[in-house]
């Protein structure tokens, strides 16, 4: 039985996705939001150290789930491996109502100026795509500020001299300082840094009619239990729905995008919770997956006129996969400072985003989200035996008199770093899945071991009595902040979308999450998600004429 | 079906038989040592492996079973004796020849990370008995909550006390 046609169907309800849906349903479009994954709520939280969305032995809390979902990931030596989501090398984003943003660490950076003209500050980079935004960061602005309130974000970056220009302040203030944030905050100061409070999409007070974070240890990788973090769940996604405009589809996923003898699609094919085989037709397609899924529906969308898949004419579908490389240090103080105050994280610099000598950008460096002991087994000095008596005593003494920082940097693009569908292995609906190869640019991990050093230096001020770096080698990078398969910019045999996320020859397909980002910022990209995708949305309302996109 | 058959004959282990438990339960002793804190054998870590074993861990039965079979022979064949009958400083020895073994050392490699898992992990899966490494680092338990040292009304005007 053919299903209702709707104006928009979205293809994902993360943080591109739900801002989306709220958008279009508001302005009366009849939308309908597909996830792949379940809605959890905040009585989902099981606090488990095992089995959560950072540290996985046990599986993915969020999805996806191990069984139904592989990849295959071909490493640097050219060795394909087939990978589960919970396993390493899989590049996993959440499969959820809310996808990354129902159990992130949820830091919500504006990227700087510079970070949108990446080729035109530091030059052409050999082996790398590194380029300009087709957008500016004056162009995105009004849209951060939209995110930042309606999302909700708590913070001060006042004391950071390095922001771009803002017309408006946080609208909830920092949370109170813990213990590591005390002993870090002079020390920057001594060094002649720019210490301040991490933008986070966190309730710092009640706001939204949620309440505020209770400072709990189970952050960053976990749902929240008293609701207190923002994401597109709880805020933009019920929000669409109560304009009735808006229909949400969970369980369900897409097969492909169809397309029709003129070019322009027409809706898509998915399989729903019961594995049955559906058909949405829609005036317009929006692909919100994550960079990775969002290459892979493209790649897998086949017809006659589109043989390579849609977006994808001059191959550049699935191609500048990346990430963050992060890297920092750890360090011991002389005394106890665990004081189980969470989120942990809570004070940075940007001082280092830019400006490194003889260095293409850089990174924001912050201390770390609190370390679960699970998480604290393999943070050790090198030279320390990983096993054995020695290990444990580390442990013993070591757990409560750790410091760390660390920071993303921002990774220099590269053409071969890619998703592609892979030619025999299928997920359990018979699509064939992502398959991820690549590697990373030099450059990018030698900015990233100078940042290491920033940030051992950091903590030697802090007062570190042993301190150590934590490194990143070669090897794809993509994770949670994966991004840059679907290119915007203004040349259409360059790029696959145009600056409002419009795919180049298909008017009526939108690629809205950080596919698009043409660099990644050496910052956590969520508020640039959010951002883009109100101001795609601002201007697909705008250019929708009654039933017709036009 | 008989209950009998959901476990091995003469074992109290639903996967393991008793000798396996018996090798598995030394070489993690090794791994996580007892001293005034219990080690990984106190703390429950092979039943964790044993429960996960069961679970989603399931595709690992087979390696485990060859790979504590592998370990006993390199014992044997080095000392003469099964792992479990060796004195402490002979097991070290044995499982840092298993570690430098490039057949062996991925069973091992995954015995640390199950044994680190089992120990440090979240005592409902099995291991980490009674809190034992939670204790032993030091993690205040139960955890506290909801300990703003600030007033809310301070924070939404703005005002930062700490500062």
């Amino acid at each position: 039985m053919a299903l209702k046609r709707a104006n928009a169907v979205i293809v994902g309800a993360g943080a591109g996705g739900g801002i989306v849906a709220k958008e279009l349903a508001e302005a009366g479009l009849s939308v309908v939001l597909l996830e792949r994954g379940k809605w959890y709520s905040p009585f989902d939280c099981r606090k488990d150290d095992l089995r959560n969305q950072r540290t996985s032995p046990l599986g993915q809390a969020f999805g996806p789930d191990d069984e139904r979902n592989p990849r295959v990931l071909v490493d640097p030596q050219g060795r394909e491996h087939v990978v589960v989501a919970s396993g390493p090398g899989y590049h996993n984003n959440a499969a959820c109502v809310g996808g990354g943003t129902f159990s992130y660490g949820a830091m919500a950076w504006r990227y700087l100026e510079k970070d949108f003209r990446m080729r035109s500050t530091y030059g052409r980079l050999p082996g790398s795509t590194l380029e300009d935004w087709p957008v500016s960061y004056q162009d995105l602005e009004p849209y951060y500020e939209k995110a930042e309130w309606e999302i909700g974000v708590s913070g001060d970056v006042s004391g950071d001299p390095f922001h771009a220009p803002r017309r408006r302040a946080l609208p909830m203030p920092p949370l109170p300082p813990n213990r590591e944030y005390e002993l870090l905050y002079p020390a920057a100061k001594r060094l002649g840094l720019h210490p301040f409070d991490i933008p986070m999409l966190r309730n710092s007070v009640p706001y939204n009619g949620r309440p505020a974070c209770m400072r709990c240890r189970w952050c960053v990788g976990f749902a929240c239990e008293v609701d207190a973090k923002c994401g597109t769940h709880n805020t933009v996604i019920p929000k669409a729905l109560a304009t009735k405009n808006c229909e949400l589809r969970t369980e369900c996923v897409v097969k492909e995008i169809l397309t029709n003898e003129h070019g322009r699609v027409t809706g898509i094919a998915y399989f729903d919770a019961h594995d049955q085989l559906q058909q949405q037709d829609a005036d317009i397609v929006v692909v919100s997956c994550g960079a990775i899924e969002s290459a892979r529906l493209l790649l897998n969308s086949k017809s006659r006129f589109f043989p390579d898949g849609l977006g994808n004419r001059h191959d550049w579908v699935g191609r500048n996969l990346q990430g963050h490389t992060y890297t920092g240090a750890f360090g011991l103080m002389p005394m106890d400072i665990y004081d189980d105050l969470g989120p942990g994280a809570g004070i940075a610099i940007s001082d280092y985003n830019h400006g490194n000598p003889g260095l293409i950008g850089g990174a924001m460096l912050a201390n770390e989200f609190i370390r679960l002991p699970i998480q604290f087994v393999s943070m050790i000095p090198p030279g320390l035996p990983r096993w054995g008596k020695a290990h444990k005593d580390f442990m013993r003494s070591a757990y409560r008199r750790a410091i760390a920082v660390q920071g993303p940097t921002q990774e220099m693009p590269m053409f071969d770093s890619r998703v592609q569908v892979d030619p025999v292995v299928k997920d359990h609906w018979g699509i064939p899945v992502a398959r991820l190869s690549g590697d990373k640019h030099p450059h990018t991990i030698e900015v990233s071991t100078v940042m290491a050093g920033k940030a051992e230096a950091w903590i030697k001020e802090a007062g570190a009595i042993q301190t150590w770096k934590k490194l990143s080698g070669p090897g794809l990078s993509a994770g949670q902040h994966q991004a840059g398969t679907c290119r915007m910019g203004n040349d259409p045999t360059t790029s696959v979308v145009n600056r409002y996320c419009q795919v180049h020859d298909i008017d009526n397909l939108f690629v809205i999450d950080a596919s698009v980002h043409v660099t990644n910022g050496g910052f956590n990209p969520v508020l640039t998600i959010m951002a883009m995708a109100y101001h795609a949305s601002n201007h697909l309302v705008k250019q929708w004429k009654g039933s017709r996109f036009a | 079906m008989p209950i009998a058959a959901c476990g091995r004959r003469g074992s109290p282990w639903r996967f393991f038989t008793a000798e396996e438990a018996r090798t598995l339960e030394a070489v993690c002793a090794q791994i996580i040592p007892e001293d005034q804190d219990a080690g990984a054998a106190g703390a429950g870590v092979v039943h964790y492996m044993e429960i996960q074993l069961t679970r989603c861990y399931k595709p690992l039965q087979k390696t485990y079973r060859r790979g504590i079979a592998q370990i006993d022979q390199e014992s044997i064949d080095v000392a003469g004796k099964p792992f479990a009958d060796l004195p402490a400083a002979q097991q070290l020895a044995v499982l840092h020849k298993v570690e430098s073994n490039p057949e062996l050392k991925p069973f091992f490699d995954l015995l640390v990370a199950h044994t680190m898992q089992g120990f440090y992990g979240d005592p409902r899966h099995g291991g980490n008995r009674d809190r034992v490494s939670w204790k032993m680092v030091g993690l205040p338990y139960p955890p506290l909550r909801g300990r703003l040292r600030y007033d809310f009304a301070d924070l939404a005007k703005g005002e930062l006390p700490w500062r």
